[in-house]
């Protein structure tokens, strides 16, 4: 978090307090164009070192993808895919730069049951806090991308925080920064779509007819978006769902059940408090004594015959 | 176990110590349990967490203390299991629940060590514990994080959810009944109950404890003479 | 570069054959990336592989590396046959018109005058017919049969698109396609650009690689023009830099010749550079070569060299063969008469060929100093690591002495980029440890050296002892003192013969452009193409104005760009015979009735009439070479020539194998492999994740690429058995490497003359040092043979053979 206060936040998980809201921000996003995009990585190394993160030397598994995922300390990741385009008979190399996309919805923020967690800021960017992360994972089921990593030396989850220290004076992130070819730009979101707009027009030129945007509307839109040649079919990169939103067990488990446990357990015990203020006591009588004790000497009197 | 004659008072002994420790190593867990999830579940609750020093390590408590309470309630299902299969006079009890909620046991059939209500009880306990226990594993998230899939964790989640609340109904009925039936606690407490309260709720057990043999303990000496006990 | 970086971005197409822009040059790959967006440009990529380029083309055909130049052949043949040529800028500014000599001819594979026992042609026939008046025979009308245009338009007449993809494997139809694209480009408001690296000169026909491209080029009418160009991407930062100071074997500074040992004095050398002009009228720049060097003489000796020494002529070393390139230097190692070896920012047991050999080589050595930034290969050739460096301590006795350097970024200096431009760069960091700079550590060899030769004398110390070393602190020059060296300065003052008071040079100054330099010892220069970098202005390569009156991509006022801040070099030929731009929207130089006048420096007097003066001045006829005359070793056009190891014979002239002019050692020749035991064609390549063996040192890098690989198809895999991400051993006649297996969609089997060839890729990037996982580099598997011109060694292809392993512990 980059030491902003309250009056930046636009949602924090886990707490009825509902931010002032009182500084309206531009919303910002990255536009990832993947029709630009060479695969270079220089993303991904420049958010290694502006994040000070030491992923482990691994190993090559058959594929250009390293990290293999992303993890704790790889927030973005390039993931290369090769496709034959059934139409045109041509291989394509589509390569898709991986990480939080931001959502406006976001499920993370959703799961989450500490609070300030995680919060989403005024401009849109969905951030981790680590001092208030407990480490449960909830954020792993919220998310519809399987963006957060929980790292398994402090227990915390982490992800990509769009650089929210860089953007909070002023700076693009640090992909954006280092991106050679343009393929990563960075400003408002409004301004993102209109740019986004001439790629398109620019991808039909050259026989993309499906070309499009990625602002998935199912978790509000995200800040991070991608341009890609067949939006039609989002999944061939990489798996990016068709029409990502949050889980419905999520939205059920956080909605709903929530709720209706909370009621339920409150009910019980309500119900047992007037039970026991207005029943009638469940005492033993006197008599009851007496009973017992003919029925012990009976009962003994027999034990002792058999 | 066995019926006593007290001064003042006859007891029928209901539970020897090592069930009491299971019992209230159980009740404490699932407390702890109850509280440790609470303050996951809701975030009005997650001030709970400061009791076990806050979310984190609520975080990795709580699996740990459910850990413990599968442990004991095993033992103590092995412990009463043979106490609890259904019997008619079970049905029949049933039958007249509305009667004992409001004090009034005199048309009951006679009934053994638990009746109906306590039997559900137990049955209720056994099956949210494996539930919980099982969907607890799929969201144990530092050691089972890799084996499920998002999915299952995600329905892992719901499930733990309502089965704890499943739970925590039955405990509230559970800890209630123990309150509104008078003379109950001392059965967890002390080990055991008064004649009065084995009569009216509990009439076939006590017959049975009865005819195992009664011990008279008003004919304890004066302190300090050292003679021995009648029979 | 003849263009630049930033000029890419006004072209209408780029083709990228023999290089892998975005992989190797992506932050330069921007320009491309701009000029697809921006001006909606196409882009080409050519190459065995499906690349990272390939993956942001337009139009992508695969061909069968070392295949290029019958590629491109048949580019020049599709053009001519579909009159998709820029006549006018052909005849005006090619020797298309030009009549060769009677007696030249090109026969099965071979060009008149070959001699086969020494691989060499007896040139004289490559020659043009000249007049009476020394002045080249011209036939307009480009008719004659022995017109270079006639001529060419023979010798590519068997490149049939058929042809092609029985040599290339490149199906016909995307060839065809291709070559629409690429001929498009005659029109004059339309230009292509070449971008190409290593893919092109790392083959033993690697400069007529090029030259075929340029070739092309010169049809098309794009050389000269924004948005066109022959770009050399060069592979390190500073390799521009390399080049022009003269760190080849047989040059000095500037592209000068060290001379050979045949020219026993100044006089005799300068007989042959001559360079009188062929055409009537004609400005021949090299005529000043006396100049550039007298003043590179009087730049190294000072004082000491005078007009009545020679200035010092004779203490310039003498060849006695072509030159000592590194694989000369290696064979003479690897004969036991090199005693010892400095290795100077260079990892050749990782960098050159055959590494059996290299390790053999250096185990032969008395003395061995590695000055690196780095924990180099080289360094510790000596060591045992198992399969990765398999050797015998014990049994080696060279000394090595490890002198740690700074790095770039530690230092100060230039760097010249691609683009010609030498920019200026301040440390961004102390040096760690006991890192030294490397002008410090030659600085103290030299001292003490010199010392020696003082007292003791020796065999020669005149050059030693006479070396002009005038320096603030001897023990240490500063970057600014040789970069204002290299400038040049004025000696003594030289005033204008008819007014004795009029100073045209004041004695101290810096030298403005090298138009002013003098051969008479009253001017210094280190490095005549830099004048101008440092003059009384200040440091020239220092200014960061980017200010680009007109968007024309030349950023003028940017760095300094050799020659004389020029941008675009032939940019004369950017405008028609009357000086008017072929196309008005890309202005760069305009004749306005009495001048030159644009956004460029002129790349001629600027008072030379435009048809007076042809654009190409380097050139004594002033026009650009279709026909390289004597130029090339391995003939005046290009010609298709197998790899030396090939998967299939030369179809056009299956006696010859390789290239018949590039040089091969004995033991070399006996060392390669054929098809029927490696079968498979290898490649080898940089990756973008890594440069080339420096960042398997740094941690972030080695996370992005940690392991050594190869690429295989999915075809080759499934014959072989071989699974993704498992261990393949791939074996040459020379040596082994153990490596995982990237199997992968982007490598396609080729069908060549109807046999079907496999292309294996081998990155380069691991060693056995660093924080990457210890792996080879596929100089464990190439041959030892280079380009016929410079020797450059033919890492882009060779046969291997690959079969499934258990790994390198157990296999």
């Amino acid at each position: 978090m980059a030491g902003l206060q309250s009056q930046d936040f636009a949602r924090i998980s886990a707490t009825n307090f509902r931010p002032p809201d009182v500084r309206h921000d531009f919303e910002v996003a990255k536009l990832i164009d993947v029709s630009k995009c060479i695969g270079c990585k220089a993303c991904q190394s420049a958010c290694l070192e502006w994040n000070n993160l030491r992923e482990e030397v691994g190993i090559n598994r058959g594929v250009y993808d390293n990290p293999h995922d992303l993890t704790p300390n790889t927030w973005t990741l390039m993931r290369f895919t090769e496709w034959e385009n059934p139409q045109s008979g041509n291989l394509e190399w589509l390569i898709r730069k991986d990480g939080c996309m931001h959502c406006a919805d976001p499920g993370c923020l959703k799961a989450c049951p500490s609070p300030g967690a995680i919060v989403q800021y005024n401009n849109g960017i969905v951030d981790f806090v680590s001092e208030h992360c407990i480490g449960c994972g909830y954020c792993v089921k919220g998310c519809p991308f399987n963006i957060p990593r929980i790292s398994q030396a402090d227990h915390k989850a982490y992800k990509c925080t769009l650089c929210s220290d860089r953007v909070s004076v002023g700076q693009a992130p640090a992909c954006a920064k280092a991106c050679p070819t343009g393929a990563i730009v960075f400003g408002t979101k409004k301004a993102m779509l209109d740019y986004a707009q001439t790629r398109l027009t620019d991808l039909k030129s050259r026989g993309f007819k499906n070309a499009g945007i990625y602002d998935p509307p199912g978790v509000g839109g995200t800040h991070v978006m991608y341009v890609l040649q067949h939006a039609d079919q989002p999944q061939l990169y990489a798996g990016l769902p068709q029409n990502p939103r949050i889980s419905q067990v999520v939205e059920l488990w956080k909605g709903l059940t929530k709720y209706a446990g909370m009621a339920a357990v409150g009910f019980a015990a309500a119900f047992a408090f007037v039970h026991a203020t207005v029943a009638r006591r469940n005492d033993v009588s006197r008599a009851e004594d007496r009973e017992a004790e003919h029925l012990i000497d009976e009962e003994a009197a027999r034990g002792r015959k058999a | 176990m066995a019926v006593r004659r007290e001064e003042a008072r006859t007891t029928v002994d209901r539970y020897p110590g090592r069930v009491r420790v299971n019992h209230w190593v159980t009740a404490i867990s699932l407390i702890l349990l109850a509280i440790s999830g609470a303050a996951l579940f809701h975030p009005s609750l997650f001030f709970l967490s400061s009791f076990f020093g806050g979310g984190s390590n609520t975080r990795w408590l709580h699996p740990w203390i459910g850990v413990v309470l599968l442990a004991s309630f095993t033992i103590l299902f092995t412990q009463m299991v043979r106490y609890n299969f259904w019997t008619k006079a079970d049905t029949k009890w049933m039958g007249h629940i509305g009667e004992v909620m409001s004090g009034r046991e005199e048309n009951l059939p006679e009934i053994g060590k638990y009746n109906g209500a306590q039997k559900i009880v137990f049955w209720l306990m056994t099956v949210s514990i494996i539930v919980l226990f099982i969907s607890g594993i799929v969201i144990w998230y530092e050691y089972f994080g890799a084996s499920f899939t998002i999915e299952q964790q995600r329905f892992g989640h719901i499930v733990h959810a309502l089965a704890a609340v499943a739970m925590l109904l039955v405990v509230i009925v559970h800890i209630y009944a123990g309150f509104y039936v008078r003379g109950t606690i001392s059965a967890m407490t002390e080990g055991k109950v008064t004649g009065g309260w084995a009569y009216r709720h509990h009439r076939l057990w006590l017959r049975g404890e009865a005819r195992e043999g009664v011990i008279d303990e008003r004919q304890t000496p004066l302190r300090g003479h050292n003679t021995r006990p009648a029979e | 570069m003849t263009n630049s970086w930033t000029d890419i971005k006004n072209t209408d197409l780029v083709i990228i054959m023999g290089g892998n822009a975005a992989e190797a040059h992506p932050c330069g790959f921007k320009w491309v990336t701009e000029a697809k967006a921006q001006r909606g440009a196409k882009l080409i990529v050519v190459d065995p592989r499906f690349t990272r380029s390939a993956a942001v083309a337009d139009f992508y055909a695969p061909i069968r590396q070392g295949t290029d130049i019958a590629f491109l052949l048949g580019v020049i043949r599709y053009c001519i046959e579909n009159d998709k040529v820029q006549h006018d800028y052909m005849r005006a500014f090619t020797n298309a018109p030009y009549l060769v000599k009677e007696g030249f001819s090109y026969q099965d594979g071979l060009f008149s005058g070959y001699d086969e026992a020494k691989r060499d042609y007896d040139r004289s026939s490559w020659e043009y017919e000249l007049g009476p008046d020394g002045y080249v025979q011209v036939d307009e009308t480009l008719q004659h049969p022995r017109s270079v245009y006639q001529l060419l338009k023979k010798h590519v007449a068997a490149y049939t698109p058929e042809m092609v993809e029985r040599i290339c494997g490149t199906p016909k139809d995307k060839y065809l396609a291709i070559c629409k694209m690429i001929s498009e480009c005659s029109a004059r408001d339309k230009t292509m650009t070449s971008m190409y690296a290593l893919g092109w000169t790392q083959h033993s026909k690697g400069a007529q690689n090029i030259r075929t491209m340029a070739m092309v080029q010169l049809l098309l009418g794009n050389i000269g023009v924004r948005g066109g160009g022959m770009n050399a991407l060069r592979g390190h930062s500073n390799i521009q830099g390399l080049t022009d100071i003269g760190l080849m074997s047989d040059l000095i500074p500037g592209y000068l010749a060290i001379p050979k040992d045949r020219e026993v004095d100044f006089s005799t050398y300068m007989s042959t550079r001559g360079f009188k002009p062929l055409r009537p009228n004609q400005m021949s720049y090299w005529q000043n070569y006396r100049k550039f060097m007298v003043s590179f003489l009087k730049s190294m000796w000072g004082p000491a060299a005078t007009a009545e020494n020679d200035f010092a002529y004779q203490w310039l070393p003498k060849l006695d063969v072509a030159g000592y390139d590194m694989l000369r230097t290696f064979d003479l190692m690897h004969q036991g008469k090199v005693n010892g070896y400095f290795c100077q920012g260079f990892n050749p047991l990782l960098s050159a060929p055959n590494r059996g050999k290299i390790t053999a080589s250096l185990s032969k050595l008395k003395f061995l100093v590695v000055m690196d930034p780095l924990q180099t290969e080289t360094s510790r050739f000596w060591k045992d690591e198992g399969v990765h460096n398999d050797v015998k301590p014990e049994s080696i006795q060279t000394e090595v002495f490890e002198l740690p350097t700074t790095c770039f970024a530690e230092d100060e200096g230039s760097l010249v980029s691609s683009s010609r431009w030498l920019q200026w760069h301040w440390p961004g960091q102390e040096p760690p440890g006991e890192a030294k700079t490397d002008a410090w550590i030659m600085a103290q060899l030299h001292m003490r050296l010199r010392e020696l030769y003082r007292k003791e004398g020796g065999a020669f110390p005149d050059p030693i002892v006479n070396l002009h070393w005038p320096y603030r602190d001897p023990q240490d020059p500063q970057p600014d003192e040789v970069a204002k060296e290299l400038n040049g300065y004025v000696v003594s003052t030289v005033t204008d013969p008819a007014d004795p008071n009029k100073v045209l040079l004041e004695k101290g100054k810096q030298v403005e452009s090298f138009g002013l330099l003098r051969d008479d010892g009253s001017t210094a220069c280190g490095c005549w193409i830099y004048t101008g970098s440092w003059t009384e202005r200040g440091n020239m390569m220092a200014r960061r104005d980017t200010s680009d009156p007109g968007n024309t991509g030349a950023y003028s006022n940017w760095a300094f760009s050799w020659p004389a801040n020029r941008r675009i070099l032939y940019n004369r030929a950017s405008a028609d015979l009357d000086g008017k731009p072929w196309d008005p929207k890309r202005k760069l130089i305009e004749w306005n009735g009495t001048a030159w006048t644009g956004y460029d420096v002129p790349d001629i007097a600027p008072t030379a009439k435009p048809r007076d003066v042809g654009p190409f001045i380097m050139n004594p006829e002033g026009s650009a070479r279709l026909f390289s005359r004597g130029l090339m070793r391995d003939g005046p056009f290009p010609a298709h020539y197998e790899p030396f190891e090939s998967p299939v014979v030369n179809v056009l002239a299956p006696k010859i194998r390789g290239n018949p002019a590039a040089r091969i050692f004995k033991d070399d020749l006996a060392a390669l492999g054929t098809s029927d035991k490696f079968p498979y064609a290898a490649t080898s390549y940089r990756l973008t994740e890594h440069f080339h063996f420096w960042t398997k040192h740094v941690w972030v890098n080695a996370v992005l690429q940690p392991e050594f690989f190869v690429e295989i198809s999915e075809q080759l895999a499934a014959e072989k058995n071989i699974q993704k991400g498992g261990w393949v051993k791939v074996s040459s006649n020379r040596g082994t490497v153990y490596a995982k297996a990237v199997v992968t969609k982007r490598i396609k089997p080729l069908i060549c003359d109807g046999k079907t060839i496999h292309v294996v890729g081998i990155p380069l990037h691991w060693g056995f040092t660093g924080a990457a996982r210890k792996g080879f580099g596929p100089n464990s598997l190439t041959p030892f043979v280079g380009d016929a011109n410079t020797d450059t060694p033919e890492f882009k292809a060779f046969l291997v053979n690959v079969e499934p392993s258990n790994g390198p512990a157990v296999s």
